[in-house]
C-alpha cells in the first residue's frame, strides 16, 4: 500500500536541461519518484517524494536539488531544544563529531 | 586489529540526549565472533570467513536489539569479510558494521561466494547511517583503501545496498578512487537474485514498502523507549488514587491503566494500523485512536461524564505524542512534514493534556 505523508517532495526540484539521462536517480530513489521521459528523467510522482537525498547526492551532473532531510518528529524536537537544524545523529552537520562515537536513539 | 571508536564528545552526547557509552572494540569480544567459520587466503592475507547461518546466539541477539537492549553495541568489525570461497573476480557486496544488518546480509548467501566490506558505521544500520554520513562516500572510500580491496579483486565494482545511496555519491567514488558504485536492491533477501541477474534490479527491488512485519518489528523499541512517559504515567497517577484506603488499587489503576493503554495505542497499535487510520498526519493518527481508546475504556470503566473527558484528554495526547516519534521510524516521511506536524501539535498535546489532568484532579477532590 503506498503511504504518503504531509509537504512530500515540496523541496525536489529537476532541472532538464542539466539531465545527462543517466538513470541514476532511478536506480536510488526507493519510492519512485522518477521515471524516463524522452531519454531524460522527470519527476513523476512528486508526493511519494521523502526529501531523503539520494538522487541529488548520485545527480553527476547536478541536475537534482532537494533540501535533505530526515523525517522524525523526535528529530525536530531536539533541534528546536538545541536551537539547531533538525538532527537524528550527534551532529549529522559534523560529520566528525557524528563520528566521534556516540549515536542517536531513534535509529 | 584496529579501534572501532573509543573517543566520545561529551557536548555531542549530552545535547542530543543519546550519550549511550560509544561502540568500542571491547563491545566485540573474540569469544563473541563465533560467526566466522575460518580464514581464506588472499595473496598473503588471511580474510575470515563467516557463516552463511544464523546462531542461537544471532537469533537471541536480534530479538535482544529490537527490544532495545544494548543496541547500541551491537557491532561487528569494520573490514573484509568472505562467505563461500570467493576469488579475485567474486562480487564485493558493502554493508554497515550494526551486526544486525550484517546478519541479515550474510543470512541471504548460503551458496554465493563473494567478499563483504563492512563499513564502520558505528553500529548503525546503513539507511540511518547514510543519514547520518557514517555510511558515506568518504569512509567508503578510506575503507576500501584501508583493506587494500585493489590486492584481492581484480574488477573495480562495489555493490552497495541501494538505501547507502542517501550518503554515498557513487560517481565522486568513482572520480576519486576509481572504484565503480552499483547500487544494489533494497533489501537484502533481493541479493542473490539480483548477483545472478547480472546485478540488474526489478521496479520491486527499488521499492521500499513498509509492511506490517516490519512496521511491527520496530514497535518493541518504541514501546521500550517510551519509558520516561511510562514513569510520568506511574507518578501521576500515584496521588490520583488517593487517600490510602482499601480502594486505593483500584482507584490507581482505574486512571494508570487506561493512560498505559494510550502508550500501547501510540507504540503498537498505531504501527500496526498505519495505512488504515485517517490523516496523513502520524499525530493526528494517533489523536484519534487515542480519542476512540479513551472512549471505549471509559464505557468499560463506566466512568461518569467528566473522568471519561479526562482520560480521553488525556490518552489523547499521549497516544498522538509517540505516533508522532513513529515518523522517525516509518520510510516516507519528509523532514518539513515532520516539522509541521510538531509546530501545530505541540500545543494542542501540551493544552489538552493539562486540562485533561486538570479535570482528574478536580473529579478525585470533588466527586461528581
Amino acid at each position: 500500500m503506498r503511504m504518503t505523508y504531509l509537504k512530500n517532495g515540496e523541496t525536489l526540484s529537476l532541472n532538464s536541461a542539466l539531465c545527462t539521462g543517466c538513470r541514476e536517480c532511478i536506480e536510488v530513489c526507493p519510492h519512485a519518484v522518477f521515471d524516463m521521459q524522452g531519454g531524460k528523467a522527470m519527476i513523476a510522482d512528486r508526493l511519494s517524494c521523502m526529501e531523503c537525498g539520494a538522487c541529488m547526492k548520485n545527480c553527476a551532473s547536478g541536475a537534482i536539488k532537494v533540501k535533505a532531510g530526515v523525517g522524525c518528529a523526535a528529530a525536530v524536537i531536539q533541534g528546536m531544544i538545541r536551537g539547531t537544524e533538525p538532527a537524528c545523529s550527534c551532529g549529522k552537520a559534523d560529520t566528525k563529531s557524528a563520528a566521534a562515537g556516540s549515536k542517536a536513539s531513534c535509529c | 586489529m584496529e579501534k572501532i571508536s573509543t573517543s566520545k564528545d561529551p557536548a555531542d552526547s549530552a545535547a542530543c540526549g543519546c550519550g549511550k557509552t560509544p561502540v568500542t572494540l571491547q563491545a566485540v569480544p573474540r569469544q563473541r565472533r563465533e560467526y566466522v567459520t575460518g580464514f581464506v587466503s588472499s595473496g598473503e592475507r588471511k580474510v575470515p570467513v563467516v557463516s552463511t547461518r544464523l546462531s542461537l546466539r544471532d537469533v537471541v541477539g536480534g530479538w535482544k536489539v529490537r527490544w532495545d537492549f544494548g543496541r547500541s553495541h551491537y557491532a561487528v568489525l569494520p573490514g573484509l569479510y568472505a562467505v563461500g570461497s570467493p576469488g579475485s573476480d567474486s562480487p564485493v557486496l558493502v554493508t554497515a558494521n550494526y551486526k544486525l544488518t550484517f546478519d541479515k546480509l550474510r543470512r541471504e548467501l548460503g551458496g554465493v561466494d563473494a567478499w563483504i566490506l563492512v563499513l564502520d558505521t558505528k553500529g548503525v544500520n546503513v539507511w540511518c547511517a547514510a543519514g547520518k554520513g557514517t555510511f558515506g562516500t568518504r569512509e567508503l572510500e578510506q575503507r576500501t583503501m584501508a583493506v587494500k580491496l585493489q590486492d584481492v579483486v581484480s574488477h573495480r565494482t562495489l555493490i552497495l545496498p541501494q538505501l547507502g545511496a542517501t550518503g554515498v555519491s557513487a560517481w565522486e567514488v568513482k572520480r576519486d578512487s576509481g572504484w565503480q558504485v552499483k547500487y544494489g536492491p533494497v533489501r537484502a533477501r533481493d541479493i542473490r537474485a539480483f548477483l545472478s541477474s547480472g546485478l540488474r534490479k526489478n521496479n520491486e527491488m527499488r521499492r521500499i514498502l513498509f509492511p506490517l512485519t516490519e512496521r511491527m518489528a520496530i514497535a518493541p523499541t518504541e514501546l521500550v523507549q517510551s519509558w520516561p512517559l511510562l514513569l510520568g504515567i506511574a507518578v501521576v497517577s500515584a496521588p490520583l488514587g488517593l487517600p490510602l484506603d482499601a480502594g486505593y488499587m483500584g482507584r490507581l489503576l482505574g486512571v494508570g491503566l487506561p493512560l498505559l493503554g494510550a502508550v500501547a495505542v501510540g507504540t503498537l497499535l498505531l504501527p500496526a494500523l498505519l495505512p488504515y487510520v485517517p490523516f496523513r498526519a502520524f499525530s493526528l493518527k494517533g489523536a484519534l485512536l487515542g480519542a476512540l481508546w479513551g472512549i471505549a475504556v471509559s464505557l468499560v470503566v463506566r466512568a461518569s461524564l467528566p473522568g471519561a473527558a479526562a482520560l480521553t484528554l488525556m490518552a489523547m495526547p499521549i497516544a498522538a505524542f509517540l505516533s508522532m516519534n513513529f515518523t522517525g521510524s516509518s520510510t516516507f516521511t519528509s523532514q518539513p512534514g515532520a516539522a509541521l506536524e510538531v509546530k501545530r501539535g505541540l500545543i494542542p498535546m501540551i493544552s489538552s493534556l493539562t486540562i485533561g489532568l486538570g479535570l482528574a484532579v478536580v473529579t478525585r477532590i470533588l466527586p461528581l
